[in-house]
């Protein structure tokens, strides 16, 4: 399905997950995280880039591996992103929802 | 004469030996499998022992009495595997030279990730299930509990049979039932998911019974420590949840033999390919069950499905011919969920559980997502399919090793 952000028309899952990582750009990230109640510092850019660039390499993400990334511990994790900081950071960062395989 | 070793002699272990014993024969082939057990465990009925419904003789056979005749039985503890020389090395300094690699190593549980998991509580009101000496110590602190919180909790992802976290939520809130004492018992399910399960429409079902059952249910939460004084678990967040008793699957990890030989990820599981089973970086090397770490259930059946394909695989190795991209993720699994029912789940890595029959389209008798008796009677048959069936390697009448669609309701 596809929705309006930022002014431009981007295509997204049920969850409000883009489907197109072309398509993201700072101003998306700007009002996803507005959705959720965050306001992005050079902290929040710092971790949003760095999931981008797992995402591009194709590493599955995971809570634990971030933990042990050493870009940031899982504690301000939570404190940058709170509640469920893995989902919503992969949400702002236009990149798909981390499957916890079964 | 050629060698294959096969690491592990649990469910899948066991199995592909049954199966290669057929094909691979003296004197071209010698096979071999290694485990440092005597004993071989049905893990499935680790969730049945704390409920008194299995006892220890249900679940626990000699590891012997599966192997077949011809298949060498080497007892012991695997200290390395060296991919590059293609040897295994025992603990005590033994060593097995191969042509063939099949790593069946299984995973299992490591409460020492998590801070105070394995602290002064530990099987006195902290508990797993995922071991037979969890599973015990919660059956006999159960028999006499005069009630409060229960928390039933998983501690992250991936972990095997993700379902049996939940069917042990229905079957505590079955068996206080039949104590009559289900009102002093608040139980309370803990995850790291976002809802009940992985996939949507499972997840809607699932979330349908725990409310029926008045099991709360707490999910985003992702573990940071147990308070042993406090006797709450915490999270990252900060979020307490208080509890009498905890019931908890810790972190799964594959074995340390994998850390040890350089062949493992971050959980120890080694990088498989998810269609024909061969290790992404040995050619020679095939994994199946537990020990893997393709996007798939960790499951018995899984396994059963993985040996059919990875059996006709070797075989093509063997020749020298291109291996099968077949295996799809199948998995079939019984959900227990008290009062004598099941649910009965089907996918596989692309099709998500839904509702519908199995496995004849139509006709069932099995019920797909949906409570029945019958899918609890298939449950408790399982165990006599396993134990007579599965292991041995035979092929279960009308359920292929890849999914089939018919006789579901996909949209
Ligand atoms: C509580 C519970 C409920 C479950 N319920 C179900 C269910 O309902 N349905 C279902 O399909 N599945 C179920 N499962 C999952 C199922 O039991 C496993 O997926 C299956 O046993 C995996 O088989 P495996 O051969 O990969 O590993 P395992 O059967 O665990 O075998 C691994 C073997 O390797 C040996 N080994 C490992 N390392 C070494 C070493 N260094 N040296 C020597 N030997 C070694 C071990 O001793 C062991 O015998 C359940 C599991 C649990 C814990």
């Amino acid at each position: 399905m596809e929705r309006t952000i930022a002014g431009k028309s981007i295509a997204v899952n049920e969850e409000g997950y883009l489907t197109d990582f072309k398509q993201w750009d700072k101003s998306i990230a700007d009002v996803l995280a507005s959705e959720a109640e965050i306001s992005l510092t050079p902290r929040h850019w710092e971790i949003l880039g760095y999931l981008q660039n797992e995402y591009r390499n194709e590493v599955p993400l995971s809570i634990r591996k971030i933990g042990k990334s050493g870009v940031v511990d899982i504690k301000e994790f939570y404190q940058l992103f709170p509640k469920a900081p893995l989902k919503t950071a992969t949400k702002i960062a236009g990149i798909p929802k981390p499957a916890s395989c079964i | 004469m050629k060698h294959l070793v096969i690491l592990g002699a649990g469910t899948a272990g066991t199995m592909m030996a049954n199966h290669l014993n057929h094909h691979l024969k003296k004197p071209e082939w010698e096979i071999s499998i290694v485990d440092e057990r005597e004993e071989h465990h049905y893990q499935p009925g680790y969730l049945f022992l704390p409920f008194d419904i299995y006892s220890p003789e249900d679940i626990v056979k000699h590891i012997e009495e599966f192997i077949p005749k011809g298949v060498n039985l080497v007892k012991g503890k695997i200290d390395k595997v060296l991919p590059k020389e293609n040897k295994v090395k025992m603990t005590g300094g033994n060593e097995l030279n191969y042509d063939l690699l099949i790593v069946a190593t299984g995973a299992k549980i490591a409460p020492e990730e998590i801070e105070g998991m394995k602290g002064s509580e530990w099987q006195k009101s902290v508990f797993d299930f995922y071991t037979f000496e969890g599973s015990l110590a919660l059956r006999n602190k159960l028999r006499d509990w005069e009630g409060g919180k229960l928390v039933v909790h998983i501690t992250e992802m991936p972990i095997k049979c993700p379902v049996a976290p939940l069917e042990f939520a229905f079957l505590a809130d079955s068996y206080f039932k039949h104590k009559h004492m289900r009102d002093k018992v608040e139980i309370t399910y803990v995850t790291p998911l976002s809802g009940a399960f992985t996939k949507p429409k499972a997840t809607e079902a699932l979330e349908h019974l725990l409310q029926e059952k008045h099991i709360n249910i707490e999910s985003d939460f992702a573990i940071e420590h147990v308070d042993n004084e406090a006797k709450e678990i915490v999270d990252y967040g900060g979020r307490a949840i208080p509890f009498d008793i905890l019931v908890t699957v810790p972190t799964n990890k594959g074995d340390e033999v994998m850390a040890r030989s350089g062949m493992g990820d971050d959980l120890n599981y080694v990088p498989t390919h998810k269609a024909t089973l061969q290790s992404k970086e040995y050619t020679n090397v095939f994994v199946l069950g537990d020990a893997s770490n393709i996007p798939a259930s960790k499951a018995g059946s899984v396994a059963h499905f993985e040996a059919e394909i990875l059996t006709e695989n070797i075989l093509r190795f063997v020749k020298g011919e291109p291996l099968k991209e077949e295996f799809d993720g199948h998995a079939n699994c019984f959900i227990e969920t008290g009062n004598g029912k099941a649910l009965l789940i089907d996918f596989n890595y692309t099709h998500e559980p839904v509702e519908g029959t199995f496995p004849f389209a139509g006709v069932g008798p099995l019920r797909l997502l949906k409570e029945s008796r019958m899918n609890h009677l298939g449950k408790l048959a399982f165990r006599w399919i396993y134990w007579n069936v599965l292991l041995k390697g035979t092929h279960i009448p009308f359920v292929s090793a890849t999914m089939s669609e018919s006789g579901k309701k996909y949209n």
